[in-house]
């Protein structure tokens, strides 16, 4: 096109034709320069904007596994219930907020408008239960109860009920088999928050907004497991919302079954055995506070001894775990954290921490040995031990004379251990403590693992309190000020102890060192922990980590993942000491303070290891304790304000015992009659269609021994050793002494009577009749 | 095409041996069609159709159940068009100018007609005039047309008879005037980005005719007042001021026309560079853009051809845009330079006004791309409009 015909125009036209061609390149160059940017530059941004446009995710919740005890049987399963529930979004959306849906819903559901309307409305920290607790925008649930005419009054008129859903749903439900209440172990579950959910959202198992997460026990522990992993579609929509294609398909996976240790069986008898303990407790009068004992909370533990897993937990006073299931209603929430409630989400069985009284004196024996001295001694169990004009006097003030420290345990001797300790405290430098003090006692109770976590797999486990002086020091520092502005060197008797403790509470004194060395003072354990040690010295010193789960198998089956029994250290003792407590606390079961509950057990082919405690707080009544094992299992039992250690939790442990065992009353053993002669080895077997194989369950085990009450079998006591009969209870709430706190054993008990109040009076007599005298049961 | 050609063009055929010999003489008329354009221009049509299809396939509610409802009328309606340009050539530009008056006429009364009960209402424009068989005619379209015919014809008579270097006063003023009447009608509509388009169809013509650069510059200035006139005296509707205001914030007016902008904006950023393969654009699939079979087909290209896609239509209008220029610069006569600096006037503001209203950078009106969008009314007058331009360069030769 070079040669432009010649043509009349004037150059203007020309021009203004070559001006055209520009703006139009120019034109064009923009739209190519903006769509360079659009789709290369912020291309990646809208692509990701794109791609939330036309996704909708639509979610399976996944069923939630199955809790299993060791033989297969559920203690937490699901079932279909159909759940009614109402959308927040839609009725927010509406005129009244919903109100004129809500109250025709309430007709149909038989509730009061009232009702479902506080169902709907946000927690906040004004507004009390019920509330809902979960997301906003998650529909919540109304009632889980609705009959299916209900449902489908709701359903077929869904134009009445607009943001209204009954939908059949999976629900937990927690069945008790055979009354296995096993509430504390389990847990319970709530709905995901909305902090949880942002938190977990980079994690590998992030939230959904319709999520139950556990909030404590087994269900907290395990939740991943459990939980599964909810489906997601990802279907692809249209600007309508039509659905036009998958995106993305991952399907529900229902979570793993966790197989727990527990028995269900020996769990039901356990809590039956400690509820019927403590309300025979409640029966029985306290002489030192002149009332009956209160017994108002109590646990026990039933341990594997070769591999700490636990066979039963109980803890008392407890609660049903369905309340929590489709929202917890606010009389259940009141009466379950009230400040009446006495506080049965706890488990006191790892959460409650008490002074161990003398069950804690395997620890001190241990100590002794290490720190050099003989287990054949002889110590002098004298009636009392005097530290610089302080006389600290040994149980009942009985005189044992010269005796091994395995006599010692036997017969619970105080004054041997007062001795013991105080000779080690005046070794490491007494009130002018050395450098490098050895501390044997202290530290023994460490090795022991007190003062820390057992690692239980449950959460929230506390830790107790081993009294050393780093915990004299640090807990002076946070309370001197305190001490030193209400402490008067003549004042009543808490101004008094104020006074003393401003003064030297930072140190460690003699008579600290006293009192710690039976177990009282300010020295604290947890069930759990005295069931570990106790297991620990039936298999030869390993301090087993306890656990409660067992195993995870995946819901068809196919994928078993066991917890092997994990350690968390030795027992601080040779083998030879090891045999020697080993044989005292035989002795203790068979000729010692425990020896009257267990009149008839077959020794020689279950061998019998016990410890009895009798701790006394402050101000309130002893707590009960009693620590057993055999080859095979270690119990404890606690029982708050619940009399002495033998007379309150004895009857109670040998009645789990002898169901574990098959024993009779008389002593035989009946193989067909006993649940649990050697510990569950086996898993059970999950099919792969998720169903499981489990034995039947009795309606209620602790009802298919025909048992006789506690009393009733609180035979003659042998040896005439251990009846805590006769004679008057002297000491009431003790007289305060320089060095004496909270949790102090008292000491100037005078003779005569045991300050116990357990055993009626039938016992008594019997006791009289068998000579026993002023013989205490425990310690 | 050399100068040789040329001259062989120039002593082989002449103006006068009009008829199908003139067309289909082996070495002659077609050595003579601006094949970049013609190519450009099928290429465009048949492109446009894929996209059409794309995006209506799934439109149920559109297609009658037929997918391929609208592909098949997409080539109907390029088929028509070819045929139409192949009238127009055949008639030649020059032939056509005869015609003029009567075109014009007929023109105006269609759009006439529009506004009567005969017409019918599309997307708020009552621009359309329904015919018996599912089709219906868009007139504004085809004043385009006359409008370009029309003023060529006022404005190059005397200077193309050599009585003057440049169009007088007086016949602007009546060029002007003949572009008024089917302005205002079709404001009446009303069709504001046919106005806009006819206005800037009307700066075109009036700068290639050679016009005093007082009328350039009054217009412009004229069209500046008029414009902010009309937006001070509230006399557009208010979905044309959210459309106006949208195209820059689409937070304005997230539910109507801003969602528009958006969606079409996510579509094509969405696109990447080599966009996500022909009929898997989800935006498409999903039909989160309204109108993308007419107006808003460019984002089918952008994010299902992406960034090579939509530069590839932009380059395709580019080449008939070039060719268009060059041919209103190589002819000899006036007639033929102002209607083909119209017609790229006309191209270059629709394309640029319809790509930048899906890019965001325009404010949304009812425009076609020209080729691609699917609509007949349209189709018909841009492949006219190619006629127009083959005629005027194969008649080119003709003052030599």
């Amino acid at each position: 096109m070079t040669n432009i015909p010649e043509t009349g125009r004037s150059p203007r036209v020309q021009i203004r034709l070559v001006v055209i061609q520009v703006l139009v390149v120019s034109l064009l160059g923009t739209l190519g320069g903006r769509l360079w940017y659009l789709q290369i530059r912020e291309g990646d941004q809208y692509a990701k904007e794109a791609s939330g446009n036309h996704v909708q995710q639509v979610v399976q919740p996944a069923v939630r596994g199955s809790i299993l005890d060791a033989r297969g049987v559920a203690l937490a399963d699901n079932e279909t219930r159909l759940v009614v529930s109402a959308s927040r979004t839609d009725l927010l959306k509406m005129k009244d907020d919903g109100k004129a849906v809500l109250t025709k819903l309430a007709g149909v559901l038989g509730m009061t408008p009232k009702d479902v309307m506080q169902k709907v409305r946000l927690c906040d920290s004004e507004t009390p239960q019920p509330c809902w607790n979960g997301s906003p925008y998650q529909p919540i649930p109304i009632t889980d109860e609705a009959t299916p005419k209900q449902a489908l009054q709701i359903r077929e008129r869904a134009e009445d009920f607009p943001g209204i859903t009954a939908e059949p749903q999976a629900l937990r439900r927690y069945p008790s088999p055979g009354k296995a209440n096993t509430a504390q172990v389990l847990g319970y579950l709530s709905p995901v928050t909305d902090e949880e959910i942002q938190q977990a959202q980079d994690t590998s198992s992030p939230y959904l907004r319709s999520d139950m997460v556990g909030r404590s026990g087994l269900e907290r522990q395990y939740d991943k497991q459990l939980r599964g992993k909810a489906g997601v579609t990802r279907y692809e929509v249209d600007n309508l919302g039509r659905v036009i294609g998958k995106a993305e398909d991952d399907p529900a996976r229902p979570g793993a079954n966790l197989v727990t240790s527990i028995d269900s069986r020996v769990q039901r008898i356990a809590e039956y055995e400690l509820n019927e303990a403590m309300k025979a407790a409640r029966k029985e009068h306290d002489r030192n506070t002149n009332r009956n004992y209160e017994a108002d909370s109590g646990a026990v533990v039933v341990m594997e001894a070769k591999t700490g897993r636990v066979v039963a937990m109980a803890s008392n006073p407890t609660y049903d775990p369905n309340a929590w299931v489709g929202g917890i209603s606010a009389k259940d929430y009141a009466a379950l954290t009230g400040k009446k409630s006495n506080y049965p989400l706890l488990n006191r069985a790892i959460q409650g921490q008490s002074a161990p009284g003398s069950i804690f004196k395997v620890i001190p024996t241990a100590a002794a040995i290490n720190a050099g001295y003989s287990f054949e001694g002889p110590y002098n169990c004298s009636s009392s031990y005097s530290i610089g004009g302080q006389v600290f006097k040994n149980f009942e003030s009985q005189n044992h004379g010269a005796i091994s420290l395995g006599r010692a345990l036997e017969v619970s001797c105080d004054t041997v251990f007062y001795a013991l300790s105080h000779q080690e405290w005046k070794r490491d430098g007494g009130n002018k403590p050395k450098k490098n003090a050895h501390d044997w006692f202290y530290k023994t109770a460490h090795q022991f693992g007190l003062g820390q976590e057992t690692g239980i797999d449950l959460p929230n486990e506390v830790t107790g309190r081993v009294p050393d002086r780093q915990w004299k020091l640090d807990y002076w520092k946070a309370n001197k000020d305190v001490w030193c502005k209400t402490g008067k060197k003549d004042g009543s008797y808490a101004e008094r102890i104020a006074y003393e403790n401003c003064l030297e509470g930072n140190r460690l004194r003699a008579g600290d060192s006293v009192n710690y060395s039976i177990g009282q003072g300010d020295t604290l354990v947890t069930p759990i922990q005295m069931a570990t040690i106790y297991a620990a010295i039936s298999n030869g010193g390993t301090l087993y980590d306890p656990t409660v789960g067992k195993a995870v198998i995946s819901p068809d089956g196919k994928t078993v993942t066991e917890f092997e029994p994990r350690s968390h250290g030795k027992l601080p003792m040779t083998k030879k000491t090891l045999g020697q407590i080993d044989a005292a606390l035989e002795g203790v079961a068979t000729r010692g303070t425990a020896a009257w509950r267990f009149g008839g057990w077959p020794q020689d082919k279950i061998p019998m290891h016990a410890k009895t405690g009798t701790a006394e707080v402050y101000g309130k009544q002893t707590t009960s304790w009693f620590a057993t094992y055999t080859e095979d299992y270690s119990i404890v039992m606690t029982i708050s304000q619940g009399g002495t250690g033998s007379g309150a939790s004895g009857p109670a442990v040998r009645n789990i015992y002898n169901a574990l065992y098959g024993v009779s009353e008389d002593g035989e053993i009946d193989k067909k009659k006993a649940l649990l002669p050697t510990p569950q080895k086996d898993l059970p077997q999950v099919r792969t269609d998720g169903t499981i194989n489990a034995p039947k369950v009795s309606k209620d085990p602790a009802k298919d021994r025909a048992t006789p009450s506690p009393d009733a079998r609180a035979t003659a006591p042998q040896d005439g050793q251990d009846d805590p009969a006769g004679g008057q209870q002297a000491g009431t709430v003790p007289s305060p002494e320089a060095g004496n706190r909270d949790t102090r054993r008292r000491e100037r008990r005078r003779g005569g009577g045991p300050r116990h109040g357990d055993g009626g009076t039938r016992r008594r007599a019997r006791a009289r009749r068998a000579g026993s005298g002023a013989r205490r049961a425990d310690s | 095409m050399t100068g040789g050609v040329n001259s062989f063009q120039v002593s082989g055929y002449g103006p006068e041996r009009a008829g199908w010999t003139r067309v289909f003489a082996r070495d002659s008329l077609a050595r003579r069609l601006d094949w970049p354009i013609l190519l450009s221009a099928i290429a465009l049509s048949l492109l446009g159709s894929l996209l059409v299809y794309s995006a209506t396939r799934n439109r149920t509610e559109l297609n009658q159940g037929d997918p391929y409802y609208f592909l098949v009328r997409h080539w109907l309606n390029t088929g028509i068009g070819l045929a139409l340009m192949v009238g127009a050539i055949w008639l030649g530009h020059r032939a056509l100018r005869t015609a003029v008056p009567l075109l014009y006429g007929v023109s105006v009364l269609l759009i006439l007609l529009v506004l009567t009960p005969l017409g019918s209402t599309i997307n708020g424009a009552h621009s359309w005039i329904k015919l018996p068989g599912g089709f219906s005619l868009q007139p504004s379209e085809f004043v385009k047309i006359t409008i370009i015919l029309g003023m060529a014809m006022l404005l190059a008579a005397r200077v193309d008879a050599g009585d003057r270097p440049h169009p007088d006063h007086r016949t602007v003023l009546q060029a002007l005037g003949l572009a008024v009447v089917p302005m205002l009608i079709v404001m009446l509509m009303p069709d504001l980005g046919s106005v806009m388009v006819m206005v800037v169809i009307v700066l075109g013509v009036l700068l290639a005719s050679g016009a005093s650069n007082r009328w350039i510059f009054g217009l412009m200035s004229a069209g500046a007042i008029g414009a902010v006139t009309v937006w001070q005296l509230g006399i557009l509707d208010e979905y044309q001021i959210n459309r106006f205001a949208a195209f820059a914030n689409p937070e304005l007016d997230p539910a109507g026309v801003g969602y528009n902008t958006n969606q079409a904006r996510i579509a094509i950023g969405s696109g990447g560079l080599t966009g996500s393969g022909l009929f898997h654009g989800s935006q498409t699939t999903g039909q989160f853009v309204p109108e993308q079979q007419t107006d808003f087909v460019f984002t089918v290209a952008g994010e299902e051809l992406g960034f090579v896609g939509g530069a590839l239509i932009i380059g395709l209008l580019g080449v008939i845009l070039w060719r268009a220029c060059r041919i209103a610069r190589d002819t000899t006569d006036l007639y033929g330079t102002i209607v083909a600096a119209g017609i790229v006037a006309w191209f270059a503001f629709q394309t640029f006004e319809n790509i930048g209203m899906t890019l965001g950078i325009m404010p949304v009106t009812g425009l076609p791309l020209p080729f691609v969008s699917y609509g007949g009314s349209s189709m018909f007058a841009v492949w006219l409009a190619v006629g127009l331009l083959q005629s005027i360069r194969v008649q080119r030769p003709m003052s030599a």
